[in-house]
């Protein structure tokens, strides 16, 4: 025989497993609406009232994204963008690992200057930022598209208090048996910093794949727009064609789902890494 | 720690050079751009940019387009920081709650919109709202509700815009705020149920004063975000109808880069980062006189 209390401890668990699937299912919603939209056929697409499935799926879509329009490039340019993130990874990495085992003459008012770099707002940096890309003929190239974000002041910061726990002996040993410096970070110190690493690479994906802003701002030759600003174009120019949109959207959003599903662990630890700066 | 002569600085120069050229010396510049005319022929010859003083500050005090814009900002504030750490917030509570296979493989679901493209989810979302032929006029539909302009009502506008954002932004935050329970001891629950507590009054007196530091920092980084809200509405409105949607962000875009006047627009973006500087700051010290009271 059950206790009442235990009936109810059982009947609230219920309830609010319930209440999670509810709100699990209107968070997920939108996308599974994005998946559904992008097979549907152009026609179906602005049916009213509209069908849950497509009636009669479809790959149109996606082909003529390809084909009319030049999603091709804009996937590869984002590629690109991401490619080149890879080095903002290494970047802050040397850098943390600097801060984290060197002693150096103005160390402290660098270390200050990158955590200062997390209190600009980007509507501040917007503007000058551009100017600067022009100054240096970097406006309209992939490089410029990548550069502002390239290096991020709490990913430095991540790196230094990550590689502060590797024990100074493992370093005084690699250079003992004659490692160089260069030779240590790249064989010992990156190897052991596998964790944070996972994290910031993955976290750089997510940030370049999605970036919008500056793309917008810096790629005003079609041929350098990523898919995000290709994207932001099919709303302006095609306002009644949802199929096409939403197919554009799936192109842009499953990669990061499929990098999510796999690497969710890494991901939600450098968002909730992100709540202790 | 080592001493050594140019390796230390060998390893920090990439990523420091790159975080001042884009994160420090853009202020500066900012700075002194606000006080000059610059616009597109300024950017093609430098010589065609003069120095006017204070003028952009005086004319953004007298447009009433940047008023509206930080008027507008300053709802979304307001409405969305509740709902964002409040919805954030009870997701959190009821997924750490709620253990089992199940409830760990709803909360993937949870944080899926936090790593989407706003552009793609924009989109989405449009179509959603769409007037014609969008999902949600349809379900209205069946209780009679004629069609409702989620998009091009002036108020409405505004509501539906602010939707998506909230939609969006709750993943990150129910992270980070379920991190901070997960690091919460389980004795101190357990304690207060023996002493009889009810599961509603231990949440209430143990578990939220616990979280006092997570519920402030979330608080703080999403009045920032809200701040400097733009990509929603500069996808699904453009800031319109009539200009009900342009928050202060997309008012210095557009000024900066469709009318080119990267002279006004910097003298907005100075009074802007004030204006998160000064609320950011209030936000601490309220912080602090709470702690020690």
């Amino acid at each position: 025989m059950r206790s009442p209390e235990a009936v109810r401890r059982r009947a609230m668990t219920g309830a609010i497993l319930l209440l999670l699937s509810v709100g699990a299912i209107t968070t997920a919603f939108p996308l599974l609406w994005m998946l559904a939209g992008g097979f549907k056929p152009q026609r179906e697409a602005i049916d009213f009232p509209p069908t849950l499935l497509p009636q009669e799926p479809t790959l149109d879509n996606y082909l003529r994204l390809f084909s009319e329009l030049d999603f091709g490039r804009y996937l590869l340019n984002t590629v690109l963008v991401v490619l080149i993130g890879a080095f903002g990874v290494l970047f802050m990495a040397m850098a943390g690992y600097a801060f984290a085992k060197y002693r150096f003459r103005g160390k402290g008012v660098m270390f200050f200057l990158v955590l200062a770099t997390l209190m600009i707002p980007v509507q501040v940096t917007m503007i000058p930022t551009y100017l600067i890309l022009n100054g240096v003929k970097l406006t309209n190239t992939l490089v410029g598209i990548a550069l502002p974000t390239l290096v991020s002041g709490f990913g430095v910061f991540l790196f230094r208090q990550f590689m502060s726990t590797i024990p100074d002996e493992v370093l005084e040993a690699a250079r003992v048996d004659g490692a160089g410096e260069l030779r240590t970070f790249f064989q010992i110190v990156l190897p052991m910093s596998r964790p944070i690493l996972a994290v910031q690479a993955v976290l750089a994906f997510i940030t370049g794949w999605n970036s919008f802003l500056w793309p917008l701002i810096v790629a005003s030759d079609q041929k350098l727009y990523t898919l995000s600003v290709g994207l932001s174009l099919l709303n302006q120019q095609i306002a009644v064609d949802p199929a096409l949109q939403m197919a554009g959207a799936s192109l842009m959003v499953v990669p990061v789902l499929i990098v999510f599903a796999v690497f969710q662990r890494y991901v939600v630890q450098g968002f909730a890494l992100s709540g202790l700066k | 720690m080592r001493r050594a002569s140019l390796v230390p600085y060998l390893f920090v120069s990439p990523a420091l050079l790159l975080l001042i050229a884009f994160g420090i010396l853009p202020i500066g510049v900012a700075a002194i751009v606000s006080l000059t005319d610059m616009n597109i022929s300024g950017l093609a010859n430098w010589s065609n940019v003069e120095f006017i003083g204070t003028a952009n500050y005086a004319a953004l005090v007298a447009d009433p387009d940047f008023w509206r814009a930080l008027g507008n900002t300053g709802l979304f504030v307001v409405v969305g920081v509740p709902a964002i750490v409040i919805i954030s917030l009870a997701a959190a509570l009821l997924l750490d709650r709620a253990d089992g296979r199940f409830a760990r493989a709803l909360r993937s679901f949870y944080f899926v919109p936090a790593v989407t493209g706003i552009v793609a989810i924009s989109l989405v979302w449009g179509y959603l709202y769409n007037t014609q032929f969008g999902l949600f006029n349809w379900v209205l539909s069946w209780f009679g509700i004629p069609q409702v302009q989620w998009l091009t009502d002036p108020w409405l506008a505004k509501f539906s815009v602010a939707v998506v954002a909230i939609w969006r932004g709750t993943g990150l935050n129910t992270i980070i705020f379920l991190a901070a329970l997960q690091g919460i001891p389980r004795e101190y629950r357990e304690a207060a149920a023996l002493d009889g507590a009810g599961e509603w009054r231990t949440t209430r007196s143990i578990v939220l004063p616990l979280l006092s530091f997570a519920i402030f920092f979330v608080t703080v980084t999403t009045t920032i975000a809200w701040l400097q809200f733009f990509d929603e509405p500069f996808v699904l409105t453009d800031g319109g109808p009539l200009g009900t949607t342009t928050s202060a962000s997309i008012f210095l875009y557009k000024e900066g880069f469709r009318l080119n006047q990267f002279g006004y627009a910097s003298a907005g973006s100075i009074v802007l980062f004030a204006i998160i500087a000064v609320i950011t700051f209030v936000q601490l010290r309220l912080r602090r006189r709470d702690e020690e009271s």
